[in-house]
């Protein structure tokens, strides 16, 4: 285990310590003990820039489960590491902040801390694991820690409801991924990424591409939240703001683009991947900016922006995935659309997370998050209002902050669709564009709605809980750094690219980086005048056009039927397969014994049949019968008369004689069946029988003759029928059917000369098979005590005593 | 012979199944009580029927009975004979607590809907 590894579990290793920490250091907030972790990673992870900006990698292997092919393999490269940084430095960020965030005395610290351990842990593990089966693994650790923290508040109920959502639909997604890993091992024989990506040639061909392509997908656009899955992740929303500005914007809702990007040079051959990718990625943008416009909560704003520009991630990458399409051309354009992908996914991490701080700033601060009470608090919240500033426009893509220079790239990659020559792209390709410009529109708008309406305005002092006032310093450290990132990345773009964004690019697309073409990565402020530029002046002037008149257009969303909406499927989804089941148990476990041996013996019978049928098993062979004697005859009358008078019989008593003549006749079958024993002990066991019979009936009612419905019996009577009919077909046809001779010669043989016993059965039963003896000796022995314990012990006394008391 | 008594525990075996499906448990334990009936003549049939004399060793036959589907059974008739004590006593105290032999009435507690 190398010291990789131990950092990656690290703060597995750490939040055993939590509680202990919590409990006995009560004087110091646990936060700041967390704080070390995360920021040491932190700089150790930055120490391997330098490694992989000369496009090497580091990878450790520790044993697992060798013997499944299942290794902890650690992998280093652009892509991991820019992950990496971005779980590490904004899990420090978020840490410091939530000590401020959390109160020490009113808050259970220690759970919130372990979880967000396990989680920045388990999202380490996804970013960093080259085993598929130990990705898996991790990821499904985000699910749990993710659960965990939405419902650290379990006393609401929207916290639950909120928590179990989002397990339920992630969960969905993991598992589908777990069969994609496993379909990609049959394909490929391997779990490990690299040894996949280096041996591509397997997948070519494979009918299994698809369904392992779409199951990955699945899993991950759930964790992405793309359209549809998003909707767990507003009302993810419930979770402490510092869970949200981490989970729910900056890093678990980027493992699914992690995986299409870590998984692109599998699939992008394939022209599902980039058309799902695209089309999901594309809609779900324009569905997530046109919802934020509607909402009044600022983190219900920003939790519909944050899905929005995952899809616009997520798009980026599907057409990202053609220029491997286009390997051969000298200027490969398509390319620009994993720089803007990179791009975007890093600046998306700075401005949102800022954001959400802001949002839990204001909701901390004026006790409400809700736009229409809010207004005018810029005098108040001088520094707060600056990083909600620098934030907002930045996702609206208004220079000079970062969010328009990956705007801008984005626009370009996206009208760089309408080059494309292949999918029949030149006709519906002019969509992409379109579609991704209006959604900008939106986007623009609800930045707008999400900044003005709670900073400027009139100050609606009436409507607050608390008499708002500017936030603690600590509180604003980590929004500030965030903020002064977003503008940093924005006047200089370029520190960024030849240290993170090339290596990243390098993992995503290996073939173009092996044919020794480097990447030209120049993020300029100024392109001249470039379509992109008509479009963002566009965006710009339309978008505050429509944020001036929002009130006039609004009415729109009222117009959307309530009945159409996602949320109201899954809700009516999980109600009806909750009836559903509920249904189906209820139709056929009634609780009645009888319905239950009607499924038994129906099954019995058609089962054995139609394998008595289908295999031609049946035969009718009487080379081997013994002739039928008169006395046969009448023993067969007597015992078949017996029993159909046990069944008819109206009163106990006959019912109990006929059952008696019907044992004494199988007595005396066996007498002319050459069977003493047997008819001794058939004779003696038949009248203890029927003297208990007739001793316990005694205290019995009468038969009980309500059964007066024919159907009922009509059902009884065929399904009897049929059994029957397939115990006789079952004797005749085993009976013609010897295979072999029986090994009773043996016992005929032996039976005094090795037994000194001259009656056979006798010598069987004891001596031969004696362990058969011992046990059914016990049978009657736990028979016995059964009987008394039945008869003696009597335990209601206690609970007839409480029902009285009731 | 055989394929005569194969129809006669066939015919058991549908007596005891129409029995066991009915609404009286002293019906339901009549029907078991046939049920080992059948079982027990069908274990004996199977095992081939007049071939010999009564396996015994003092009779100095040529060929005797298959004396192995003999032991199966006698192990069998005791058995059964045990089950069928127990779950008359069970009816009876049953009877006692619940008040009632009624299979259709004898469905669980309240509680379980």
């Amino acid at each position: 285990m190398s010291l990789l590894h131990l950092l990656v579990l690290s703060p597995f290793l750490f939040a055993i310590l939590v509680p202990f920490l919590y409990r006995y250091v009560r004087k110091v907030h646990t936060g700041w003990f967390v704080l070390i972790l995360p920021l040491a990673l932190f700089i150790y992870f930055l120490q391997f820039i330098k490694l992989t900006s000369s496009g090497e990698e580091v990878v450790r292997t520790f044993e697992w489960i060798p013997s499944l092919d299942i290794n902890f393999t650690l992998h280093v490269d652009g892509l991991g590491l820019l992950f990496a940084l971005l779980i590490t430095g904004i899990g420090s960020l978020v840490t410091l902040y939530s000590i401020y965030y959390l109160s020490k005395d009113k808050e259970a610290l220690h759970n919130f801390y372990v979880y967000l351990l396990l989680f920045m842990g388990a999202m380490l593990g996804v970013v960093l694991s080259d085993n598929l089966i130990v990705l898996y693994t991790f990821w499904e650790i985000t699910s749990l820690s993710s659960f965990l923290l939405i419902g650290y508040w379990y006393k609401r109920e929207k916290s639950r409801y909120g928590a179990q959502k989002s397990m339920l639909i992630t969960v969905f997604g993991g598992l589908a991924l777990l069969g994609g890993i496993i379909l990609l091992y049959m394909m490929t024989g391997t779990f490990s990424i690299r040894e996949i990506i280096a041996n591509l040639d397997l997948l070519k061909g494979e009918a299994l591409l698809l369904p392992a392509l779409i199951l990955v997908l699945l899993g991950a656009f759930t964790k992405s939240a793309q359209f549809p899955f998003h909707i767990w992740l507003p009302d993810a929303m419930e979770a402490p703001t510092p869970v949200s500005a981490y989970l729910h914007s900056a890093t678990m809702v980027k493992a699914g683009i992690y995986l299409v990007a870590r998984l692109s040079p599998v699939f992008s051959d394939h022209a599902a991947w980039f058309i799902l990718i695209s089309i999901f990625g594309i809609s779900t943008l324009f569905w997530g900016s046109f919802s934020a416009v509607k909402q009044t909560d600022l983190k219900g704003i920003l939790a519909f922006s944050t899905v929005s520009q995952l899809g616009m991630i997520m798009s980026l990458l599907g057409v990202g995935s053609a220029s491997l399409h286009y390997d051969y051309l000298e200027n490969n354009i398509f390319i620009v659309a994993v720089t803007a992908a990179i791009f975007h996914l890093i600046n998306h991490a700075t401005f949102k997370g800022s954001l959400f701080m802001v949002a839990g700033i204001v909701d901390h601060e004026t006790g409400t998050r809700d736009i229409r009470k809010l207004g005018g608090l810029m005098g108040i919240m001088p520094v707060t209002f600056t990083i909600a500033l620098i934030g907002s426009f930045s996702m609206a893509g208004i220079p000079p902050f970062n969010g328009f220079l990956s705007k801008e790239m984005f626009l370009t990659g996206m009208v760089n669709v309408l080059k494309m020559d292949i999918y029949h792209l030149e006709t519906w390709g002019i969509l992409l564009p379109v579609i991704a410009w209006v959604a900008s529109v939106f986007t623009f708008v609800y930045s707008m709605i999400l900044f003005f309406r709670t900073f400027t305005g009139k100050l609606q002092l009436e409507k607050l809980e608390k008499k708002p006032h500017e936030a603690p310093v600590g509180m604003l450290i980590s929004p500030v750094i965030l903020a002064s990132l977003a503008v940093i990345f924005g006047f200089f773009p370029n520190i960024l690219s030849s240290t993170l964004i090339i290596p990243a690019m390098k993992s995503i697309l290996p073939t173009i980086a092996q044919s020794g073409r480097e990447f030209d990565v120049e993020i300029k402020h100024w392109h001249g005048f470039t379509p992109e530029l008509f479009m963002t002046i566009g965006i710009i002037v339309i978008g505050t056009i429509l944020f001036l008149t929002v009130r006039k257009w609004s009415f729109i969303y009222e117009r959307f039927p309530q009945k159409l909406a996602l949320n109201h499927f899954y809700d009516q989804g999980l109600v009806g397969t909750e009836r559903g089941s509920a249904w189906i148990m209820k139709s056929f476990m009634s609780g009645h014994i009888r319905d239950y041996l009607v499924y038994i013996f129906v099954f019995l019978s058609i089962i054995s049949l139609s394998s008595l049928f289908v295999t031609n098993a049946f035969h009718l062979d009487v080379t081997n019968v013994a002739p039928i004697g008169v006395y046969e005859i009448i023993l067969s009358l007597l015992a078949v008369g017996g029993a159909i008078i046990t069944v008819l019989a109206r009163t106990r008593m006959v019912a109990i004689i006929a059952a008696g003549v019907v044992g004494y006749t199988i007595s005396l079958f066996f007498v002319i069946f050459r069977a003493p024993d047997l008819a001794l002990t058939q004779l003696v066991v038949e009248t203890i029988s029927v003297a208990l019979f007739l001793l316990c009936f005694f205290h019995l009612p009468e038969i009980t003759k309500k059964q007066k419905r024919l159907r009922f019996r009509l059902l009884n009577l065929l399904v009897s029928i049929g059994v029957g009919f397939v115990v006789t077909m079952f004797g005749i046809a085993s009976h013609s059917e010897k295979l072999f001779p029986s090994i009773s010669k043996y016992f005929v043989e032996e039976s005094y000369e090795k037994a000194g016993g001259k009656n056979i059965v006798n010598v069987i039963l004891v001596d031969f098979r004696g362990f058969d003896t011992l046990f059914e000796i016990t049978v009657l022995g736990i028979a016995a005590f059964g009987i008394f314990a039945i008869v003696k012990l009597r335990l209601t006394k206690r609970s007839e005593r409480e029902h009285e008391g009731k | 012979m055989e394929i005569l008594m194969s129809i006669v525990s066939g015919i058991l075996f549908m007596c005891a199944t129409y029995l066991i499906l009915s609404r009286s448990l002293l019906r339901v334990i009549i029907g078991t009580v046939l049920l080992s009936h059948g079982a027990h003549l069908m274990i004996l049939t199977m095992g081939g029927l007049k071939q010999g004399t009564v396996p015994l060793l003092g009779e100095n036959a040529s060929s005797y009975t298959d004396p192995l589907p003999q032991a199966l059974i006698l192990t069998a008739i005791v058995i059964s004979f045990g089950v069928t004590a127990l779950f008359l006593v069970l009816a009876y105290r049953s009877y006692q607590e619940l008040k009632t032999d009624d299979m259709n009435d004898l469905k669980g507690c309240e509680d379980d809907e």
